[in-house]
């Protein structure tokens, strides 16, 4: 007779020494663990709920300026440093990690309009209302590290002056020329105090300006005559002009998929458009209820951060009809700038009340350096959250947000409103001749024409 | 060339071995798939599709990856008894297998016999480390089966019809005379559970935090023991009740009746999930497979039945008493019926148990519970004279999970354990026959009717089927072309028939409905009671 019996000694299981690990056995078996998926299901409730409580996106306000903030450029050489830009003509340097000026440019006379900077971070360009143009060169970062209680301000490198006011200004990211908009877009070499070339289609003012971060020659500037126009550096004549219903404030190019940017529009919407399609929007992103006044796409190219009129900053999927999140304090104001930090984790805004406030991306995200072992666990929570996000709980918990009351009546509102165009353009439909009314599509509804 | 030749086996060799270790895999695979894929086929939308198909591939690779650990990476194998030649294994004696088994194990097989306060009753920890022993007559002890020592005793001096540990071994619940206790470790009552009455059966769902209870009345309660709220007070209404096991698989509660009725229940109904008749005549011992689609149960019929709890049928029936019934993680069943214990094993893989073992105590002894060991070879054996501890080889899970039940727990990993479990605790109404339809869609209820393109469609089919039909060659005249075209037009109409049926109906009820608006509309309301009631 054979026979075998389970049988295990303890010191083949047990660790030899006490500061040895304890050992660890895995047995897989599915018939081990029963209710396996209900148990996952408590996990995912459990760690919404948990996302909810740590929820605290707001990491601090950087205050200094004397009048509201009107625009920000990143600092793409340098990951804590970020330059404003207000509308009493000051210009500052932040580090982001000590929230400090770390050095003011003084010069403009009137507001500042448009900051930018050149793509190896040395220099730094900006425009105003008082028909200059200026270039700045960039502290370096050694200078960013040392004391923060002398008042560092620098001299302009060079000061263009011309024709009109500019309202924003881009930098290109390959090569030394820069593109300001004002009553028609020109283009600037750093070197040369006139714009080698100017840009003309219609009359009207173009208000903001950027450029394709995949092809170099290639920008695109939105004007006040509602129209979005796409230029191209290398032919001397613009190339194509989008007409809309309402003014566009902003653009940004999704900097993973070039072709693809996003208009931030006056009419509360975000139209996210390919360039090489300009009869209809790839995407309508809705949730403002105010004029949308800046976008910036985060440097992964799966979000974009905008900020609104409505005292609100917002977070899109780039996909996403809906933001997946809005930050907003009582103390902000109506937001004129936003930015996406270059390691996408955090969020920048500028608003009327002076102050920058910096936000971070992923509203319960931890920060510092997470251990193996907690970034698993996290992992895991997402992919379990995920796989249940359809379900009544989960999705609940995770799509509630706490909204100023304003913005919740105004949201009522809008969406009261919008019901009842619906309805209307239903009866109209049902009381038409068949086919005299064909339904349009909300990513065609806000276009009037496209211009070749 | 001959070289050439043997070098070209050897690879021929080495080939079907690698098969044959990747046949054994996707068969192992199997179990860590958890049924089937979706059918993405039928998916019209071709993104989801696209994700899902990402999904399944991603499912596949985790279960080849477990199925490659579990055949390379558990440290134990499998028990066995295998009977050489002309013996038969359930001719083996304990004895005998003690003898033959290392000297760690043969310690594991003991009797103790405590004549004065049985009969006995017993209970294991998940982890199979600890065990409580409880006699009728108020004797409580807690014994620590991997040092064999006795962690404590206590006499209660009063009946104990069951003992039960809660979710480690710091707590365990003994349905004495009137009530319910709770006692820790150290023999500290902790709480009396007045509201459950004079219990007959306790159980602990231990993924729910719940203590589930029988009393003499058939009253089903269940109270979390967690936050000390009655979650469920239950009344059968089938009357007194001694029999009560939870299925592992889902949670579910089953209790066997005087009736011959087993009954199951969820806490958050007040009427049972399933009602079935299972003998004539009371049922006396179930029991569930820990995969939890076959339930055995016996009668005093003289019968122990296996049930599919799949479609609710008998798979088996024997003819056999038993007193108590249990099954092992390895799917052995235990019977406990006087002195005789018999353990029989589904060898065919059919569910069709044939006897494995047998063990019979001392003349005169009355066994009265048997409970395997989780992840030992071991069962237990309360009876009238004391406990006792036998081998089965082949009953335990040999492998286990250190995250699920660890028999080597230190005091810091059972309360870091502890946590983790309170924070998964399940809620009562994730108790249902079915555990894997959480997070899946309900099928949709309606079934849809074909539209009519598809019924005209269809028809035609039928109609051009009952044209090409072949005729036989008749004779006699009957084989006249007229005769034949008559007989291909009545095929089309018997084809038709059935069709247009379906269609008068649909229509005449279409019209009714109008008819019945229109006369709801022509009358005013207060006049339309007057109106004609259609003759039917």
């Amino acid at each position: 007779m054979k026979v075998k019996v389970i049988s295990r000694s303890t010191e083949e299981f047990t660790r030899e020494r006490s500061n040895d690990l304890q050992r660890v056995f895995r047995n897989f078996d599915p018939n081990l663990r029963p209710q396996e998926k209900a148990t996952e299901y408590v996990r995912a409730v459990n760690s919404a709920k948990l996302e909810k409580i740590f929820a605290k996106p707001f990491i601090g306000a950087m205050d200094g300026h004397f009048d509201a903030v009107s625009c920000m450029a990143k600092n793409p050489n340098h990951l804590k440093g970020i330059f404003s830009g207000s509308m009493d003509g000051d210009i500052r340097l932040w580090d982001m990690a000590s929230r400090q000026t770390v050095c003011q440019f003084p010069g403009h006379q009137g507001a500042v309009r448009g900051l930018t900077a050149s793509t190896d971070g040395r220099i730094l360009v900006s425009c105003g209302t008082d028909c200059t143009v200026r270039l700045w060169k960039v502290p370096n970062s050694s200078v960013m590290e040392s004391d923060e209680s002398s008042d560092n301000s620098s001299e302009p490198l060079a000061v263009y002056v011309w024709k009109n006011a500019f309202w924003a200004v881009d930098h290109q990211w390959e090569g030394d020329q820069f593109a300001t908009a004002g009553a028609q877009v020109d283009i600037w070499d750093h070197n040369r105090s006139e714009p080698i070339r100017s840009f003309e289609w219609g009359k009207d003012t173009a208000i903001s300006v950027r450029f394709n971060p995949g092809e170099p020659n290639v920008l695109a500037t939105s004007a006040s005559d509602r129209s979005i126009i796409l230029y191209d550096l290398r032919l001397s004549s613009p190339v194509r002009k989008l007409i809309m219903k309402t003014k566009t404030n902003s653009i940004s190019w999704n900097p993973m998929e070039p072709m693809n940017f996003t208009a931030a529009n006056e009419d509360c919407n975000c139209y996210s458009y390919d360039c090489r399609k300009l009869d209809e929007a790839k995407c309508v992103h809705k949730d403002h209820v105010s004029a949308v006044m800046d976008i910036d796409y985060s440097p992964t190219g799966r979000e974009f951060v905008t900020g609104s009129y409505d005292r609100t900053v917002r977070i899109f999927q780039y996909n996403g009809g809906h933001s997946r999140e809005i930050y907003h304090t009582k103390r902000m104001q109506r937001v004129f700038c936003v930015k996406f930090s270059c390691d996408a984790s955090y969020v920048i805004s500028g608003s009327d009340d002076t102050n920058l406030r910096l936000w971070k991306a992923k509203a319960s995200e931890q920060l510092g350096v997470l251990l193996p072992r907690e970034r698993k666990k996290q992992e895991y929570l997402e992919a379990v959250k995920n796989r249940y996000k359809h379900l009544p709980e989960v999705k609940r918990i995770v799509r509630h947000r706490h909204l100023p009351k304003p913005i919740y009546k105004a949201a009522t509102l809008r969406r009261t409103m919008t019901e009842a165009d619906r309805r209307k353009a239903e009866r109209r439909k049902a009381h038409s001749a068949p086919g005299s009314m064909p339904t349009e599509p909300m990513r065609k509804k806000r276009i009037i024409k496209e211009v070749e | 060339m001959g070289t050439e030749q043997e070098d070209s086996k050897s690879e021929k060799v080495v080939s079907s071995a690698d098969k044959d270790i990747t046949d054994e895999l996707d068969l192992i695979a199997k179990k860590y798939l958890r049924g089937d894929g979706a059918n993405l086929e039928v998916l019209k939308d071709k993104k989801l599709r696209g994700q899902l198909a990402v999904r399944e591939e991603l499912y596949s690779k985790s279960a080849k990856a477990a199925a490659k650990a579990e055949k390379w990476l558990n440290p134990c194998g499998e028990g066995y008894l295998e009977a050489e030649g002309l013996e038969k294994p359930w001719r083996a004696k304990q004895p005998s297998i003690v003898h033959e088994v290392d000297i760690l194990s043969s310690r594991k097989a003991f009797d103790i016999v405590l004549p004065e306060l049985g009969p006995y009753t017993v209970d294991y920890t998940s982890s199979g480390r600890y065990m409580a022993v409880a006699g009728r007559k108020g004797h409580l002890a807690i014994m620590d089966m991997k040092s064999m020592d006795l962690v404590k005793e206590l006499q209660v001096r009063e009946t104990v019809r069951d003992v039960v540990f809660l979710h480690n071994e710091l707590y365990f619940a003994a349905a004495q005379k009137k009530y319910p206790y709770i006692y820790n470790r150290e023999g500290t009552e902790l709480h009396c559970l007045k509201e459950h009455g004079a219990v007959q059966k306790l159980q602990f769902l231990k993924n729910h935090f719940l203590l589930a209870t029988v009393n003499k009345f058939g009253q089903l309660h269940y109270q979390d023991i967690t936050m000390g709220d009655m979650v469920a007070n239950l009344r059968t209404g089938l009357g007194r009740c001694d029999v009560m096991q939870v299925n592992p698989f889902n949670a579910v509660v089953g209790l066997g009746h005087t009736c011959g009725k087993v009954t199951m229940w969820k806490p958050t109904s007040a009427v049972p999930l399933v009602k079935m008749l299972c003998h004539h005549g009371p049922i006396s011992a179930m029991a569930y497979h820990p995969g939890g689609n076959l339930m055995a149960t016996a009668g005093l019929d003289r019968k122990i039945k296996l049930w599919d709890l799949r479609k609710f049928e008998v798979l088996h029936t024997y003819s056999c008493h038993a007193k108590t019934l249990q099954f092992s993680q390895k799917g052995l069943l235990a019977i406990g019926n006087g002195s005789l214990v018999q353990i029989w094993k589904d060898s065919s893989g059919d569910q069709n148990y044939s006897r494995y073992m047998s063990h019979s105590m001392a003349k005169g002894y009355q066994v009265g519970k048997v409970m395997f060991q989780p992840y030992e070879d071991v069962l237990g054996l309360g009876h009238s004279m004391g406990m006792s501890c036998i081998l089965v080889p082949g009953s335990g899970e040999p492998n286990f999970d250190s995250w699920v039940a660890n028999p080597f727990e230190t005091s810091k990993q059972r309360r870091e354990k502890e946590v983790h479990s309170l924070l998964d605790k399940l809620p009562p109404e994730t108790i249902m026959l079915d555990p894997t339809k959480i997070g899946t869609m309900r099928p949709a209820r309606k079934k849809e009717q074909p539209s009519k393109q598809e019924m005209e469609a269809e028809m035609e089919a039928a109609i051009a089927a009952a044209k090409s039909a072949p005729f036989k060659k008749k004779t006699k005249g009957r084989n006249k072309p007229s005769r034949r075209e008559k007989k291909k037009q009545e095929g089309v109409v018997k084809a038709k028939r059935p069709f247009l049926d379906q269609q008068m109906k649909e229509e005449e009820h279409i019209s009714k409905k109008k008819q019945r608006i229109s006369e709801e509309v022509q009358l005013p309301k207060a006049l339309q009671r007057f109106a004609r009631k259609k003759v039917v």
